[in-house]
């Protein structure tokens, strides 16, 4: 175990798996010559060459088609989108291309891409740098989609991305990249589809994705102190759900709170409200509850910025209203 | 295009206003940078040093009518067309005094009554933007011009492309002016283009396009006249290419390391304030221009120091310009 911040797990990850695999080659903005405006690429042009690591023209559209096709024909491109705020210029090469053909065409391609890009509110980056699209791309058969919340779960979850033979968007948060955390020697690939429980609780289940995980542990132990154990689960992949683990930790709690960051109208908590109603249905005793952010634009200025989005007194509001 | 040099020369009152706004955004734009360092700054800045030929002297000849489409680095616009220094000062510290209420934020500056609508931080988005006011210009039969300030690396994107081949086969109205700094984030030109003069593509999409030194507020003033002139007379789009510098990083959060030192050096010799001042002096003598010089510095003195002493807002859902929000709570 070595600790490191999560930037430096995803960047390691990358190394690692550049190293293993001549075909793994990185493109996107400012990736190179910079490092990536969040240094997860850092060096990287260096110790594998400009072939291998491509700065790229602002070109979001063209590039994510590319990585779509440049995997179909047997290389494995990470490209880099540096904000999830242009992930609806990836959206048509993603919905119409990228999720379409491994089935269409009868598995005579197979799509080995990973896009990362990071995403969420919280730094005063304004209305088009600050939001969660997870339901965007969340929505796309055919793609996986999985959102570290964790330095090992950046590391580990970056790599097997990187080796999964279907595209794979892989969900980063601004304020996550300078997390510390331990993370493993070596290995460490996290299979993409399981939930991970950062907290066990016997009250309330609250199922939460990637910076939302942290603030439903905080809000976790100061429900605590009012008596309320609640369980937080971390899901790290959006696509394929864990409905196991969901199914199992409400069979234990009884109540349920959805934590998504994104937008609550046709958000990603809808999908998971919608799954816990309808496959544990018999296991509630309340109705399920949903945080996220307000159904307005991401605004500048901080006190209506933090207004807008989910924080901790938000979650624990939710608990307190599921345990009425 | 006709020779800049002999036509659309600005007045020399106009000239000293070019003069006093690009001052003005210098000293912004020096203030926010002291500010960060305090680290009394939210979110990323960016800052325009040494282009403010362009943004200034490009919409000088506008009328408020005219509508401007601007970027993520849109201080000499905002200034240049007109807004009050302190209502873009409040914006960019979040107060409700701001020409947005403070949602907006320093990169998505608009005001409708000045023709700003507006700053834009999906790099490209600016384009397509003028171009479909533009249309609208076109329709109503106004005699109005759009105007869009965006980068090389905006030059770049596929709607920029697109934008170009639609306000030329449709004749419209708008004046596409790239403000080439060299750099997009952190990326060269050159990495970014095969081809180093990116106003030959005008010819691509049969519109006139022209490459000038964007760093003489007068060759950028008689060009871009000449440019909003022609959309004007229903004549349609026309590109022109400033070439200019970025003299700061690309914003507050700039870790650098990608700029070369000769290469800054050289820029730095030909500030377009330096310029501007040295050709001013020789016509209205130097009293003149450091009375000018004050009166700037004393508006954004005055700016931040209301500014920053007006209220935050406070959130209130707003039905008015979100009809379909729901669940707000
Ligand atoms: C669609 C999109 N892609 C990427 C970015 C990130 N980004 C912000 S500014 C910038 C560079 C823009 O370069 P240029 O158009 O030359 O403008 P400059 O910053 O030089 O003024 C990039 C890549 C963005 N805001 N929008
Ligand atoms: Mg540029």
């Amino acid at each position: 175990m070595t600790s490191l911040r999560y930037a430096e797990a995803l960047n390691r990850a990358l190394r690692e798996e550049m190293t293993r695999d001549p075909m793994v080659w990185l493109f996107g903005e400012d990736i190179a010559t910079y490092g990536g405006v969040f240094k997860v690429t850092k060096d990287l042009l260096g110790e594998f060459g400009p072939g291998r690591v491509r700065d790229t023209p602002i070109s979001e559209q063209t590039l994510t088609a590319m990585a779509v096709t440049a995997a179909m024909a047997g290389t494995r491109p990470v490209l880099e989108i540096m904000y999830a705020d242009f992930l609806p210029l990836s959206i048509d090469a993603l919905v119409n291309q990228a999720g379409v053909f491994d089935y269409i065409w009868g598995g005579q391609v197979s799509i080995p891409m990973v896009l990362r890009t990071q995403g969420g509110g919280g730094a005063g980056a304004g209305a088009q740098h600050s939001k969660s699209l997870d339901a965007f791309v969340a929505h796309i058969p055919g793609l996986k989609v999985v959102a570290p919340a964790t330095p090992a779960d950046a590391y580990g979850l970056l790599k097997a991305a990187i080796r999964d033979p279907n595209p794979v968007i892989v969900l980063e948060h601004k304020l996550l990249y300078n997390l510390r955390g331990e993370v493993p020697e070596d290995g460490g690939l996290i299979e993409i589809g399981r939930a991970r429980t950062a907290r066990e609780g016997r009250d309330v289940s609250i199922f939460a994705t990637s910076r939302m995980v942290h603030l439903s542990l905080e809000a976790a132990e100061k429900l605590a102190a009012e008596g309320i154990e609640a369980e937080v689960i971390d899901l790290r992949s959006l696509r394929p759900l864990d409905v196991g683990a969901i199914v199992a930790s409400v069979a234990k709690t009884h109540h349920a709170v959805v934590v998504n960051e994104g937008w609550r109208f046709c958000g990603y908590g809808a999908e998971l409200s919608a799954t816990i109603m309808e496959q544990a249905f018999d296991d509630l005793d309340a109705p399920v509850e949903r945080v996220g952010a307000m159904d307005v634009a991401i605004p500048y200025s901080e006190p209506l910025e933090k207004t807008v989005l989910p924080d901790v007194e938000a979650i624990m509001a939710a608990v307190r209203r599921a345990r009425r | 295009m006709p020779d800049p040099s002999l036509a659309n020369a600005p007045s020399i009152e106009e000239h000293l206003e070019i003069f006093r706004k690009m001052v003005v955004v210098r000293r912004l734009e020096e203030a926010l940078r002291e500010m960060h360092r305090q680290g009394k700054t939210r979110g990323p800045i960016h800052c325009c040093d040494g282009q403010e030929a362009v943004g200034v002297a490009a919409t000088a000849m506008l009328r408020p009518t005219d509508l401007l489409t601007s970027t993520h680095r849109g201080h000499a616009n905002y200034v240049g067309k007109g807004l009050s220094t302190r209502a873009i000062v409040a914006e960019i510290f979040g107060r409700a005094t701001g020409c947005c209420g403070g949602r907006a934020g320093h990169m998505l500056v608009a005001d409708i009554d000045h023709g700003l609508i507006g700053g834009n931080a999906i790099v490209g988005a600016g384009i397509p933007a003028a171009t479909g006011m533009a249309a609208a210009i076109q329709l109503k039969k106004l005699d109005d011009v759009a105007m869009c300030i965006f980068g090389d690396g905006a030059a770049q994107t596929g709607i920029c492309h697109e934008a170009m081949n639609i306000a030329a086969l449709w004749a419209l109205p708008v004046v596409f002016v790239l403000e080439h700094n060299a750099y997009g984030l952190t990326v060269a030109a050159e990495k970014q283009s095969s081809i180093e003069t990116l106003s030959v593509r005008a010819a691509g999409y049969g519109m006139p396009g022209v490459t000038i030194d964007g760093n003489d507020a007068v060759v950028v003033y008689r060009t871009i006249a000449d440019a909003v002139a022609r959309a004007r007379r229903g004549e349609g789009p026309s590109l022109v290419e400033c070439r200019t510098y970025r003299m700061t990083g690309f914003s507050t959060s700039d870790m650098g390391g990608y700029q070369s030192a000769d290469e800054m050096a050289a820029w730095a010799d030909k500030d377009p304030i330096r310029r501007t001042w040295d050709v001013l002096a020789a016509e209205v003598g130097a009293a003149r221009l450091d009375a000018l010089t004050a009166e700037a510095e004393a508006e954004v003195r005055d700016a931040f120091e209301t500014a920053l002493s007006d209220p935050f807002p406070v959130f209130e859902p707003h039905p008015a310009s979100n009809p379909h929000s729901v669940a707000l709570s």
